[in-house]
């Protein structure tokens, strides 16, 4: 096969023809359009390459990389502390689970021990993410069916697990909250109340979504019975998530190879049983409550002890050391410099991110810096199932279809 | 995870099942098993993986590249395979020179590598022979240069408008 890049650009333009219809072929003409990339139902700039016959969508491309900023390049020349920041603004919504990934993958190249109470509030943020990510796309994917008053439930009860994050970070969304080997700040007086309120507050919130979303008639026709795709199909495509557990494959990484914290918590896996539209959100809200579950338990089983690792030569002396102890002065010197060198060797780390398999491919070099950062984001993987999701769909189905597959268009292209 | 020893019983087949020289190497770091092949045996050995071992891997969840400047040979592509059966996870590597880096391509094997091997053509310049649809995925068509090579320069690129389009290469060749 020859390099496509050899054809000149202009010669690869010319390609494309246009040749008048005859007259017996009107009605059956194909007709492509572009979907996007400057589209509000793409959820993001996603360019969608439509050939329609008709009201029925007969094949998609999807075409992407307009929001690609390179953040895998810029990690290499990051240091490892520093490039958690980079690594968070992939997939916008779900940036604990980046930060986890890749903590998890330098720790594991460090043979770091993160302390129990570090995994117990990654946990309890890492699901309070979960709720999050997953209420922005039931807002969202609500709006695209054309139900505009779930975008306002959805971002209101967003901001409050946004008010949570603040107080435990400062930070409402790109927290960096968590670090390599534990997490940057212990939570605060006053946050296990609120966090407990909010749990309250969410599952009658959820029970509002169902009443409202769930007896809707054209919600109803909007998702039943479509989007379907075979569990096989969606194994052959490497699609996870809430996406392969729809169509009745109870895949989840927190149950199937517990990473963190997760085999001390007790929850259910939602599973669908048709694999259609409603099944992915159904599965979705299932989901939640199930988060909402472990964020309690997490609170109940919290451990006492350090949110960190005493390792100084890989977490910051506490601030109050410094004033007192040279040795934390170099430490901390050394950590803000040079950062701390990683041996040299390469792991792949998996968590269970709201939207799959959250993969991340640390290649470390002996040096402060990554030589290589992959993440296998789910969004650009999962994107690929949407040809399948759409075909025959009428257009109405195939924006249901693209609402639920919830692409986030950071984490595809990153 | 398969241990070392479990490791080497799968090398050892695949050298029985694929070719004798299709595999160039074995490596367990951090509980985790890599097996080298050579690139011309990719697809074979992850034919063979995929469907002939006692204990198959059907499932590929990441494809990506890697490049390890200054070793020889440069590039390398990962294949990381799950079973979800075993819970088992298997990383295939591959290490192919810079110049002219040919690979066959996994699509029929795996339709999920399709959006993945673009995305390694495009960062690293690797062809996949046999692959449908071969077109960089993120950077522009008429980019030159692959940007995740370590070679590559950070920064420093201009940034394109109307006036300065035609200084850019190949933009009106």
């Amino acid at each position: 096969m020859t390099d496509p890049l050899q054809v000149p650009y202009r010669e690869r333009e010319r390609s494309v023809t246009m040749e008048p219809l005859g007259e017996e072929r009107l009605h059956d003409e194909l007709f492509t359009i572009n979907i996007g990339p400057h589209h509000p139902a793409t959820h993001g700039v996603l360019r969608l390459l439509t050939t329609l016959e008709g009201e029925i969508v007969r094949d998609v491309k999807p075409i992407i990389g307009y929001v690609h900023t390179g953040i895998e390049k810029s990690c290499e020349d990051q240091q490892y502390w520093k490039a958690i920041t980079f690594v968070e603004r992939m997939d916008y919504l779900s940036y604990y689970y980046n930060a986890q990934a890749f903590c998890m993958a330098v720790e594991r190249l460090l043979e770091e021990e993160v302390p129990p109470r570090a995994e117990y509030l990654r946990v309890l943020h890492l699901e309070l993410n979960r709720v999050a990510s997953h209420l922005f796309w039931i807002a969202t994917a609500a709006l695209d069916i054309g139900a505009i008053t779930m975008l306002w439930w959805g971002c209101r009860d967003r901001d409050l697990v946004l008010d949570l994050f603040e107080m435990s970070s400062g930070q409402r969304i790109h927290t960096r909250y968590f670090q390599v080997g534990g997490v940057m700040e212990d939570i605060p007086p006053g946050f296990e109340a609120k966090t407990r309120e909010f749990v309250k507050v969410m599952h009658k919130r959820l029970d509002q979504y169902l009443s409202l979303l769930d007896r809707n008639e054209i919600w109803l026709q909007r998702t039943k019975g479509t989007g379907i795709v075979p569990v096989e199909r969606l194994l052959e495509l490497g699609v996870t998530g809430p996406l392969l557990r729809a169509a009745g494959h109870p895949w989840d990484l927190r149950k199937a190879a517990p990473y963190s914290a997760y085999d001390q918590f007790d929850f259910k896996v939602p599973v669908g049983t048709v694999g259609d539209n409603y099944d992915r959100f159904r599965v979705r809200i299932e989901e939640m409550r199930e988060s909402l579950g472990i964020v309690e338990q997490a609170l109940d089983g919290l451990p006492e002890g350090p949110w960190i690792t005493r390792n100084r030569k890989v977490a910051l002396p506490p601030r109050h050391e410094l004033a007192t102890s040279m040795e934390a002065l170099i430490h901390h010197f050394k950590l803000v410099t040079e950062g701390f060198r990683v041996p040299p060797g390469e792991t792949y780390a998996a968590v269970e991110s709201p939207r799959g398999e959250l993969g991340c491919f640390v290649l470390a070099d002996g040096s402060s810096k990554p030589a290589r950062v992959h993440m296998r984001d789910p969004s650009f993987v999962n994107l690929q199932s949407l040809p399948d999701m759409a075909k025959d769909a009428l257009i109405a189905d195939f924006i249901a279809c693209v609402a639920m597959l919830d692409p986030i268009l950071g984490g595809v292209d990153r | 995870m398969p241990d070392a020893t479990g490791l080497e019983l799968i090398a050892q087949r695949v050298r029985d099942s694929v070719a004798a020289e299709a595999v160039t190497g074995t490596a367990f770091y951090r509980e985790e098993a890599t097996l080298e092949v050579a690139p011309a045996a990719v697809h074979d050995a992850l034919a063979y993986l995929r469907d002939a071992e006692d204990e198959p891997w059907p499932l590929l969840m990441s494809l990506h590249g890697c490049d390890y400047l200054p070793e020889e040979p440069r590039l390398a592509v990962h294949y990381q395979l799950l079973s979800m059966e075993r819970v088992d996870r298997l990383n295939v590597k591959t290490r192919l020179g810079v110049e002219d880096p040919r690979l066959p391509s996994v699509v029929d094997l795996y339709p999920t590598a399709n959006f993945q091997e673009r995305e390694v053509y495009d960062m690293f310049g690797v062809v996949f022979e046999g692959h449908p649809d071969l077109r960089r995925i993120l950077m522009p068509e008429d980019y030159e240069g692959f940007p995740q090579r370590r070679d590559f320069p950070m920064g420093g690129e201009p940034v394109m408008f109307t006036f300065n389009e035609d200084e850019y290469p190949r933009w009106y060749d």
